[in-house]
């Protein structure tokens, strides 16, 4: 029973059962093999870490604390072993307060606007396209807001989506203005009393700083819309991604404050381990996963499934 | 905030100053802190290991020079062991003898195949190409809709049929690029997962049909330790020929140009570098190592070392002033260390003495050469002590290094004077130390 098993997800179980010969069953075997905590261990602990793109220093982290645990707390079995670390590893992550239904609209919030940034390429729109079909099937009234208008067929692509889920979509010709398609987005949600607003943006690398500036401008310009909004600004990753998600994550938060992360693309053999680091960085939760490209592919974080998925066995 | 790698491995190796060679006890620790960066710079943990290896026994044995520091000297051994690896040959494009040439494009969601496949279009246009895009991604919501855009943009005709699956776009496309005159086409296929076997088949037969002079697999920079793992599979799949590295207008590392390099050995032919369709360079080794290492401080490390080791030569140089030592043969090197500094008329005034004796005013490379060739014509005895040449030697130089008397004359008159007032110099004012001073900086 791992992680993906939970998830019901079928479809690539062929690649998935490679991924776990390869990586995922590692500490099971290497907690097996050796059976108590030595150098030797720590050391091939810490690979697997790093081969799932823990990033140096939070394997460090993570090393240090389990050291530390395991002298505290005495364990007998291989699987008193294994929840500690298990443990250690699950109390990084910062805890979302719906774990089963992360984005829940609170009482009272109407429209409920949440605004989606990320890098080029890591799925920002498939993944809006998912959340806006999750909200649709929760009875909710969904407006999505298309303030990519730069790259070429954004729109479109957008617009495929917003078809598939049954939402309404508000759009500008490519080149218009972000801000601007973001505030009518949310001026027309509220008059059509809708409840959720989905802007999404165009995919900037962080460094780029007029992009980013745009970005914080279009967040004003929905604050302009709606005074409380926006109130949900997610932070899509994309779980290939290295270490350079850590510096992602700096910025985007330092620009509009980032409130939540959403990891893409889980169905391939990438771990996403730097979510720990970055969880740990810009202390906000994970709220979905994405594995895969059909509409319900995309999946609440269970912080405990994920460390599972690092355990979980080859059978 | 963030050390850098020379930072860190400066204190660490601070103690090893004064010790002779590197051992495999001093080594250690900085080669831990070197793993620790090249793991921040997402290369793969096996390639850093191969890695460290090699670099570990490289080092040992290595003499410290005492104007490098051994952190210096070790960053120096792994900046050059880094180009080697990731390729110093300059990888072109295939093209084929019979138009239309193929290339096709792969990689995974997001990697940026489509973007690429846009600026390549636009630079093989500009090299008097006449590309056609084929956009076979039938699977992505409006990704024809993005290739037809940017073809529009760059003015390049892009083929597709909405109707078809990618196999059948893409062999469709070979026959309209050779009815419509096309020379170059770029087939765009659909993001994929290395494990998604019906996608992965699905690449397969579309190579095997139309048969691509040129595969090229897009990456994005920013991948972590999968890049091996889906690279290797995809190779193993479908055998491409060269590596594109694209966002690496951001600020990441890109470890993974070394780690796809050294497992799947493909080179990596181009590098995107922003959203603009001109925004594609070719791939420079050199640079990227810097980047994989910790940005341009190491760049910038290794121009130090090399005005260190000049300054040392210079430090000789002076010593050898001041014993009033200085010999053609100096001389000669003194030009050659001159010359890698920049335009020698810029250069002649920074150095005392120099600039006294009057070489041509006008000294450009060209002089200098027949300087340089008057030197060389000379034996080593008549270049330490030049008084011995008479005139048949004279005669003899001018022959040997296609000049004539006149010059090699003026030659030894301008030598003996810089000699005079060298000696001067060196009893009174430290010239020397002054002559010194400008090799720093």
């Amino acid at each position: 029973m791992g992680f993906f098993d939970a998830l019901k997800f079928s479809k690539l179980k062929e690649g998935l059962n490679k991924t776990r010969e390869n990586l995922v069953s590692s500490i099971t075997k290497l907690i097996s093999a050796t059976g108590k905590i030595d150098e030797n261990f720590l050391e091939q602990l810490e690979e697997i870490f790093i081969r799932a793109d823990v990033g140096a220093e939070a394997t460090q982290t993570i090393i240090e604390n389990i050291k530390k645990k395991v002298k505290e707390v005495r364990y007998e079995t291989q699987e008193e072993l294994q929840t500690i670390i298990r443990e250690q590893l699950a109390s990084i992550f910062v805890p979302n307060k719906y774990e089963e239904e992360p984005l829940t609209i609170p009482e009272g919030i109407k429209p409920y606007v949440i605004m989606v940034v990320g890098v080029n390429g890591a799925g920002k729109t498939t993944t809006i396209g998912k959340l806006a079909n999750r909200y649709k099937e929760a009875g909710k009234e969904v407006f999505i807001g298309a303030a990519d208008t730069f790259r070429a067929a954004a729109n479109e692509q957008l617009e495929v989506w917003a078809q598939r889920a049954g939402v309404k979509i508000i759009q500008q010709k490519q080149g218009s203005d972000p801000a601007a398609v973001a505030f009518d987005t949310v001026q027309s949600a509220q008059s059509k009393n809708a409840d959720v607003v989905i802007i999404d943006t165009a995919g900037r690398l962080h460094t780029k700083t007029h992009l980013m500036e745009e970005l914080k401008k279009i967040k004003r310009a929905i604050q302009k819309s709606h005074s409380t909004a926006p109130h949900e600004i997610l932070l899509v990753l994309d779980s290939t991604t290295g270490q350079n998600a850590l510096q992602q994550a700096k910025l985007f938060n330092e620009v509009v404050g980032v409130t939540g992360l959403i990891l893409t693309k889980l169905d391939g053999t990438a771990k996403g381990g730097i979510v720990f680091a970055v969880s740990r960085l810009i202390n906000v939760p994970v709220r979905y996963i994405g594995v895969g490209e059909q509409m319900d592919d995309l999946q609440p974080f269970n912080s405990k499934k994920f460390v599972e998925a690092l355990f979980s066995s080859s059978s | 905030m963030f050390e850098t790698l020379t930072q860190k491995l400066d204190t660490v190796l601070h103690k090893l100053r004064g010790q002779g060679r590197i051992s495999e006890t001093n080594i250690a620790e900085s080669l831990r802190e070197v793993r620790l960066a090249l793991l921040d710079a997402d290369v793969n943990i096996q390639v850093v290991k191969d890695f460290i290896d090699t670099v570990q026994k490289k080092s040992l044995g290595q003499e410290v020079i005492t104007s490098l520091s051994p952190g210096q000297l070790i960053v120096k051994i792994i900046y050059d062991e880094l180009v080697k690896l990731l390729g110093t040959e300059k990888e072109e494009i295939q093209f084929s003898t019979t138009p239309p040439s193929i290339i096709m494009v792969v990689g995974l969601q997001g990697s940026g195949k489509t973007t690429f496949s846009g600026k390549l279009a636009n630079l093989l246009k500009s090299k008097g190409k006449n590309p056609l895009l084929v956009a076979a991604d039938t699977y992505r919501p409006a990704a024809i809709d993005q290739l037809e855009t940017l073809g529009k943009t760059i003015d390049v005709p892009v083929f597709t049929n909405r109707k078809e699956k990618p196999l059948s776009i893409a062999k469709q496309s070979i026959d309209h690029a050779r009815s419509t005159m096309r020379d170059v086409v770029i087939i765009d296929t659909a993001g994929r997962l290395a494990i998604d076997e019906e996608m992965m088949q699905e690449v397969e037969s579309i190579k095997k049909s139309v048969q691509p002079d040129e595969i090229l697999f897009v990456v994005d920079a920013m991948i972590g330790q999968d890049a091996v793992t889906t690279a290797k599979i995809f190779n193993e799949r479908i055998n491409f020929d060269g590596v594109v590295l694209t966002k690496l207008d951001g600020d990441t590392r890109g470890g993974a140009a070394l780690s796809i390099r050294s497992i799947v050995q493909k080179p990596i032919k181009f590098i995107g570098v922003g959203e603009k369709l001109d925004a594609l360079e070719l791939f420079y080794p050199e640079r990227m190592a810097s980047r994989i290492l910790g940005m341009g401080d190491i760049v910038s490390l290794v121009e130090k070392a090399q005005e260190k080791v000049d300054k040392e030569k210079a430090e000789k140089l002076e010593k050898k002033l001041q014993k009033s030592e200085f010999t053609l043969e100096d001389f000669y090197d003194q030009l050659q260390e001159i010359k890698k500094m920049g335009p020698i008329s810029q250069l002649m005034g920074m150095i005392p003495g120099m600039s006294k004796v009057q070489l041509p005013s006008d000294a450009d490379e060209k002089s200098f050469k027949s300087v340089e060739a008057i030197i060389q014509s000379m034996t080593l005895e008549e270049r330490q002590k030049p008084n011995i040449i008479n005139g048949s030697r004279r005669k003899r130089i001018a022959m040997g290094s296609g000049t004539n008397i006149q010059e090699v004359n003026q030659l030894l008159k301008q030598f003996s004077d810089m000699q005079k007032l060298l000696r001067n110099a060196g009893k009174g004012k430290n010239l020397g130390k002054m002559f010194a001073q400008q090799f720093k900086k």
